[in-house]
């Protein structure tokens, strides 16, 4: 590297850049590795379950909680109660559709943010006391200010809009304050150099930090973001508070029903799967940012 | 003082300050066009700091600098067409690393010239040919040695066909047996007759290269003249000061 500035000097992001050696695979544990853990793992894993197979009020849980029959009705939805899969495809198009707007509304806030100059003071100052007032607000205040609130303002188009809607807008509201931040880190992380190269060249100021301090706090802020993101798909359930009938408002409906707690299982094994693929990208991205650090170094 | 001919640069009375710290006060130099002018003198003298203003990259807070006939320190001027007809390159070689070695080249023509891609890659390069980096041209920079890294930096400020180029310690950051490779593409510059101001500690390489050393003190020259001169028959208590020092150091 020219600069000794990379990813591990971002402030106050991100997780520590020291994931579990188990990330790189079973190539380093070689064969016998191999054998040794999985029967390793089974042994633990058939202990935990005789563990709790043995425990007072086992038969009770394994009736609220993992009755095959609820669990099969709830995921697939009675003629009274909801899908909870179905239900659960309004949490993806809300994540969808949320992420897309945060990712450029946190990116021009953090612009924004970043324009040197007296005459750009009011706007920099207006995306600080934005980003300060929504990462204050529990999100469940903005879903009710923006959900209840904006609708009993008889206001003539902005008031009549479908209850998700209104919940993407709190989520978009809060979230995009966060992912600034993110981006903000991201930008102050490349070195001024680089940007005194970039200006030496002759390139604007907009062209040396679209072409020049972009991209590159954008590849390092990466890993970071896609944990806010993590955050974000879950909180898709916080829009239940408006009234939209998503995984957990489902399973809610479900689970009053039938006195039974499986549906809650299956929103919770929905979320799960949704979030586990997007961790594990996220952590093949920080050990691959890691491997070119120290491949950087060595030369 | 005589207006250097267009194509030169004329520093008047520069002064800068950064806080407390008064690191320029009142220099004056004058380069020529095709003349190549060493700044020399101890490190905290301000050499870079005057390179950093002729290319506007800090404001003078007062003085004159006059590039190719235009006084750039005169308010409301467009500092991204002045930079664009000066070069310089960093002590540090500031390549970006998220872009190939073509790319860097290839981006301001591009994107503050206009010029289009094709005809971009084709100046690259021939530059690239004959600084013998024409096998790099796809890599990116931190798979270069410094040299190599450096003298990409050159070409890509080559690359804005500047009429003059400041050259910042540019050595200083190499392995020994990397210095040599830069500084001869530095003399190759100088063979064409381009204008440079070249801030640098390789005293022999100024005596060499130089047509005249100005040498920094206390924020302003001390004093300038022919390499011959400075070198074997410094005027001023100062310069014999300085140079008995390098000479010590056995750098000379
Ligand atoms: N951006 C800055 N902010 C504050 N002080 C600065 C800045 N740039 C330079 N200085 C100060 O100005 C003085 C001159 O620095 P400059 O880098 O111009 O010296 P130099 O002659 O190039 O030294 P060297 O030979 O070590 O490169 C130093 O005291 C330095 O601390
Ligand atoms: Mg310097």
């Amino acid at each position: 590297m020219t600069e000794g500035i990379g990813a591990g000097e971002l402030p106050a992001v991100g997780p520590p850049a020291a994931p579990p050696p188990a990330a790189r695979g079973s190539r380093m544990l070689g064969n016998r590795g191999v054998l040794v853990s999985t029967a390793s793992t089974l042994v633990v894993l058939g202990l935990i379950g005789l563990a709790i197979a043995a425990s007072p009020g086992a038969d009770i849980v394994r009736e609220r909680f993992f009755s095959w029959d609820h669990l099969k009705e709830s995921f697939l939805g009675t003629e009274t109660s909801p899908s909870v899969v179905s239900a659960f495809m309004l949490n993806i198009r809300i994540f969808m559709t949320a992420e897309v707007i945060i990712l450029a509304l946190a990116l021009l806030i953090a612009i924004v943010r970043s324009i040197p100059g007296p005459v750009f003071f009011p706007f920099r100052a207006m995306a600080v006391a934005y980003t300060d007032l929504f990462r204050g607000i529990p999100l469940i205040l903005v879903l009710y200010m923006i959900g209840f609130g904006v609708p009993g303002l008889g206001l003539k188009y902005f008031s009549s809009m479908e209850d998700v809607t209104y919940g993407i807008i709190a989520l978009v509201l809060v979230y995009s304050a966060y992912v600034a931040e993110v981006y903000r880190a991201g930008i102050d992380s490349v070195h001024e150099s680089q940007v005194a190269a970039a200006r030496s060249l002759g390139l604007s100021r907009w062209k040396s930090l679209r072409f020049v301090v972009l991209p590159q706090a954008i590849r390092r802020v990466i890993p970071p973001l896609l944990n806010d993101f993590i955050g974000l798909q879950k909180d898709t359930a916080l829009v239940s508070v408006l009234g939209s009938i998503e995984a957990a408002r489902a399973a809610q409906i479900y689970g009053a029903e039938n006195f039974n707690y499986a549906s809650y299982v299956i929103a919770a094994g929905l979320f799960v799967l949704m979030t586990i693929p997007l961790a594990r990208f996220t952590d093949h991205l920080i050990a691959r940012d890691r491997r070119r650090r120290e491949a950087g170094f060595v030369r | 003082m005589s207006t250097p001919t267009i194509g030169g640069i004329l520093v008047e009375g520069v002064h800068k300050s950064f806080g407390d710290n008064h690191v320029l006060r009142g220099i004056d130099v004058k380069v020529h066009e095709h003349e190549v002018v060493c700044l020399i003198g101890a490190s905290g003298s301000g050499k870079s700091t005057l390179l950093r203003c002729i290319n506007l990259l800090e404001p003078v807070d007062a003085g004159k600098i006059i590039v190719s006939g235009e006084d750039v320190t005169a308010p409301r001027v467009n500092v991204d067409r002045v930079r664009r007809g000066i070069g310089i390159v960093f002590q540090a070689f500031n390549l970006f690393p998220h872009m190939t070695v073509l790319r860097n080249i290839t981006l301001a023509p591009t994107e503050a010239l206009g010029i289009d891609k094709k005809e971009a890659e084709e100046r690259a390069d021939s530059l690239l040919e004959r600084f013998g980096l024409i096998d790099k041209r796809d890599e990116y920079p931190d798979r270069l040695s410094g040299g190599q890294q450096q003298r990409v930096a050159i070409v890509r400020a080559l690359a804005m066909r500047p009429n003059i180029m400041l050259l910042d310690e540019v050595t200083s950051a190499l392995d020994p047996e990397l210095v040599a490779e830069v500084l001869q593409v530095i003399r190759e510059l100088a063979a064409e007759g381009m204008t440079m101001v070249i801030a640098t500690h390789e005293m022999g390489f100024a005596r060499d290269i130089a047509s005249r050393v100005c040498f920094l003190d206390a924020g302003v020259v001390a004093e300038a003249g022919p390499p011959e001169r400075i070198f074997t028959d410094p005027q001023e208590p100062r310069t014999r000061r300085f140079l008995q020092r390098i000479i010590d150091a056995g750098r000379l």
